[in-house]
């Protein structure tokens, strides 16, 4: 037998590992902050590093949904559907100051906050952030990755709250053992 | 193009004397005061005869004390002498009805949905005053001074907590 054919390893640390370098982004741009997105996306700071380079164009291909730059009232539904048409695991950056809070945009048009409409799991702050600034979210979102939970075989299934994404492409057995999809 | 008058302050004072109430100039561009009523005759002119061929842009000043309420601003251009004209009009807010310049420039059809979203200044003959910038089932009209600045109108209803 030789060195290193066989590993033990606990399996949240392994799929922890394997999700944090596999982050797909969706870019959702609406605003200022997006020339900051390019900036940190492309060659000089390089989120490539972090193995979160590949956009997506879709978000069915996505598991970070980043929001950069202002949501009014009349975008959140938009916002809204594509962060359910995302498959779990799924996780939402808010970029900048303005998907964060409103930012200084106090008015009758304006989100304050996206938090208010999808759930959020880790906010950069500034206006624009500071490329440094993004690639430490993205760092401290991957460790959290890293020490997370990840119930992925169908025993860790039973008994957790269903999600949007079960109604949408049922692929997780019912009680008595058949997809929904053939019943 | 009918008549090709000089284009200078004093011939467009002279020519609309009777429409304008009152007559300024700000920055070398004539501003011209009138009546709602005079609007009409008084477009048609400058467009006709001074070659004003390009509305620029329609947009209402709420002063919330005053009586009338709003001020509507008209600002045109004509690209032969390249001369802009501001139009100040006062329309009181217990019947904010103006009428509609979409049988003279097109593009009024847009700038006035705008104002009407804005202000809620209604504008007789427009058909299409649907929310243009707004959406559909926003009550009340933004950019009034009486607006409570932290109502907020959610179309996605807000998560708990």
């Amino acid at each position: 037998m030789a060195v290193m054919d066989y590993m033990t390893t606990k399996k949240d640390e392994l799929v922890g590992w394997i999700r944090k370098f596999s982050l797909f982004p969706y870019p959702f741009v609406t605003a200022c902050c997006g020339m900051e997105f390019m900036a940190v996306s492309s060659t000089l700071y390089d989120t490539d590093r972090f193995g979160a380079a590949l956009p997506r164009f879709t978000p069915r291909q996505a598991d970070l949904l980043m929001v950069v730059g202002t949501i009014s009232h009349k975008e959140a539904p938009i916002l809204k559907k594509v962060y359910d048409q995302m498959c779990e695991p799924k996780w939402v950056m808010a970029f900048g100051a303005c998907a964060t809070s409103g930012g200084f945009y106090r008015n009758y048009g304006v989100l304050q906050g996206i938090d208010r409409v999808i759930p959020v799991d880790i906010y950069v702050p500034g206006c624009p952030p500071r490329p440094e600034t993004v690639i430490d979210a993205i760092m401290m979102l991957q460790d959290r990755i890293a020490g997370d939970h990840h119930p992925i075989l169908p025993a860790e299934q039973r008994g957790r709250e269903p999600s949007h994404a079960d109604k949408v492409f049922p692929i997780f057995p019912t009680a008595d053992g058949v997809p929904p999809s053939q019943t | 193009m009918t008549g090709r008058a000089p284009l200078s302050f004093d011939a467009i004072e002279r020519e609309f004397a009777s429409l304008v109430e009152r007559s300024s100039q700000s920055f070398g561009m004539p501003v011209l005061e009138l009546r709602v009523e005079n609007l009409l005759p008084l477009v048609t002119g400058l467009r006709d005869r001074f070659d004003f061929a390009l509305f620029l842009d329609v947009t209402a000043v709420d002063y919330l004390e005053r009586s009338p309420r709003f001020d509507l601003v008209y600002h045109f251009y004509s690209r032969r002498h390249n001369q802009r004209v501001r139009l100040k009009m006062p329309v009181p807010a217990e019947r904010p009805v103006v009428p509609t310049l979409t049988g003279h420039y097109g593009s009024a059809r847009y700038m006035e949905r705008e104002v009407h979203d804005m202000y809620g200044i209604e504008f007789a003959g427009n058909g299409d005053l649907r929310p243009i910038l707004l959406y559909d089932g926003f009550i009340g009209h933004p950019l009034r001074k009486d607006y409570p600045i932290e109502r907020e109108q959610p179309v996605v209803p807000y998560r708990a907590g």
